[in-house]
């Protein structure tokens, strides 16, 4: 493998329904800084059935090229029609770094297409720049520089470690969705599109899919809410969820709960922030009744201002709190409401 | 039927974390558990011995002292126990793991292999459909639930807003999530006979078709360039106060902050 021979930034545009994810856009906003550094391009890679008209958004969100692999078996996700179009894409256009969004889908694309091309993968990174690897220089050992630094936690958020691909490429990451951030739209940018018709084989190794079964829609994504209002065991009751309801609507806000809530079937799973939920970073993050175990913070320790209400006060939760208020929530929330009911009407 | 299970043992989180000198895990200080996700893979092959007949063997890649965490398997019901272990295999990265895992598997008949979606220490979800890459198998990510029909397996594969049941032909590999079931406890008379049942153990030598430059520290593409303890911003202001106070405080910041 020559590594030289690799150039660009690519990111794999998940799409589902014919509908870009939104993690497409926050990967194109992160290869666009590191594309920067490089003195590079970025380009998106689109798979699907029908997808011509998902170029001129990317475009917009600061892909400089778009390749669309447009054919029938890629209509719906399976991982081998999928993994042969990406891997025929890299094998064929030789990009140095590959990032996919580390959803449901892009954690089974990611290792199978980068076992297939013979590269290094980094599960769920949570930050990624360009430097130098190792770090420091070392005696007796090369090193390397323009190299992908990918950053992830492990161990439930215990520890995190940063991982280079010195010696392979391209260097893919699989990348958590809400970490990064997407550009601001620039209205009428384009990009260059490029249709790309590799042959999709059918083998043994293809699944067929009986049934799509799609969950009661959720009417917002808490990944997507500016203001998050999260409740907990503390809470006591699915019924209790009112007074958060109440608070969220005031300020125009989403509710959103723990595991715990999730586990007792307070609240259905798209509600979830932590580790085996959603990560969210609003601009507040009211966190109530949340005791704050590290697989809770993980998912939300990013948020810009934490404010946590707790009668505990050795919660964990005041360990990331920017504002902790130790006492009885069922008092303070409804009070909150109604003072900020009072607030916003006298504006 | 011959189903494998891959199975990991991980570090107890709860046990505090250590590292090496050059910045891998220092697995032999900590508590080790069956992982989960692993245990429940584990759980579904028994299930399906008990309903439509198997033969189940689990593998493990690891220290010595996962002989522990396998003679759990056996005692659960596993019928037989592989653990692959070698100073030259340590250190490994999910590419130079299933690398490794998917030679062993070489040595084995199977129809199904299940691994566990993810472990707790690493937390990748790598190995599972990297083992199917290398051995050509389809995979199945992601198993909510898991049925055999003939030649077949159906499976309930689970994504953030939708499933998908799904076909795929035998041989194939599924990896299974904590949430398809609860796994049974070992019963006494199980853990009496696991301690009488040989684990088999494989060396690096006894793995075929396994490139030396695919395997440990050495074989894997990905490198560590530093790892620690997570740095966690500091903590905020606590106050105690009453109800009223409480909320003139919280209304305080959210102005002072330009949220209202």
């Amino acid at each position: 493998m020559s590594l030289e021979e690799y150039k660009g930034v690519a990111i794999f545009a998940q799409q589902v329904d014919n509908k870009l994810s939104s993690i497409a856009f926050e990967l194109v906003g992160k290869a666009h800084e590191l594309a920067s550094d490089l003195g590079t391009d970025v380009t998106a890679v689109v798979l699907g059935k029908d997808i011509a008209g998902l170029a001129e958004e990317l475009g917009e969100y600061g892909a400089d090229k778009v390749v669309l692999i447009d054919n029938p078996e890629l209509e719906t996700y399976r991982t081998e029609p999928y993994a042969q179009a990406l891997a025929a894409y890299i094998n064929e256009y030789k990009p140095e770094i590959m990032l996919v969004g580390a959803t449901a889908i892009g954690r089974d694309l990611g290792p199978t297409v980068s076992a297939r091309v013979q590269t290094g993968l980094t599960a769920d990174c949570t930050s990624l720049e360009i430097g130098d690897f190792p770090l420091q220089p070392k005696e007796g050992v090369e090193q390397k520089h323009n190299q992908l630094l990918m950053t992830r936690p492990a161990f439930g958020g215990n520890t995190i470690a940063t991982i280079a691909c010195p010696d392979n490429r391209p260097q893919m990451a699989t990348v958590r969705p809400g970490v990064m951030q997407k550009l601001p739209k620039e209205a009428g940018r384009k990009a260059e599109v490029i249709n790309f018709n590799p042959e999709i084989k059918v083998n043994n190794r293809f699944v067929d899919i009986l049934n799509v079964v799609k969950n009661v829609a959720t009417t917002v994504d808490i990944m997507d809410a500016k203001i998050l209002v999260s409740g907990g065991r503390g809470i006591g009751s699915p019924e209790n969820f009112k007074i958060l309801d109440d608070l969220a609507e005031v300020l125009g806000g989403t509710v959103s709960c723990s595991r715990a809530v999730v586990d007792a079937g307070w609240k259905p799973k798209d509600l979830q922030v932590g580790q085996t939920g959603k990560t969210v970073r609003p601009n507040v993050y009211f966190a109530i009744g949340i005791s704050g175990a590290i697989q809770h913070t993980a998912g939300m320790e990013e948020s810009d201002i934490i404010i946590a209400i707790n009668k505990d006060e050795t919660a964990p939760i005041f360990d990331v709190a920017d504002y902790g208020i130790v006492g009885d929530l069922n008092k303070i929330v409804p009070a909150l409401t109604e003072a900020l009911k009072a607030e916003l009407a006298a504006k | 039927m011959n189903i494998v299970v891959c199975i990991k043992q991980v570090p107890d989180t709860k046990g505090g974390v250590k590292f090496n000198p050059d910045g891998t895990l220092d697995r032999a200080a900590m508590l080790a558990i069956m992982n989960p996700d692993d245990k429940a893979g584990l759980e579904a092959a028994l299930r399906l011995k008990d309903s439509v007949g198997a033969h189940v063997t689990v593998v493990t890649m690891g220290l010595p002292k996962a002989d522990d965490m396998l003679r759990e398997a056996l005692a659960m019901g596993a019928d037989e126990a592989v653990l692959i272990t070698d100073r030259r295999l340590g250190g490994a990265d999910t590419w130079a793991t299933s690398s490794t895992i998917a030679a062993g598997l070489r040595n084995l008949d199977y129809d199904l292999v299940i691994t566990g979606r993810q472990a707790i220490d690493g937390d990748t979800a790598q190995v599972g459909p990297q083992i199917a890459e290398h051995l050509g198998l389809p995979v199945i990510s992601y198993a909510e639930d898991i049925k055999v029909e003939g030649n077949s397996v159906i499976v309930k594969r689970q994504y953030e807003d939708r499933y998908h049941e799904v076909k795929a032909q035998m041989p194939c590999l599924i990896t299974a999530l904590a949430e398809l079931n609860e796994p049974r406890y070992m019963t006494p008379g199980g853990i009496f006979d696991a301690f009488d049942k040989e684990v088999t153990v494989w060396s690096r030598d006894d793995l075929k078709d396994l490139d030396d430059a695919n395997i440990g520290l050495a074989g894997s593409p990905t490198k560590i360039a530093k790892a620690s303890d997570k740095v966690r911003k500091g903590a905020g202001e606590k106050v105690a106060l009453d109800p009223k106070e409480s909320v003139d405080y919280i209304v305080g910041k959210l102005k002072e902050k330009h949220v209202i």
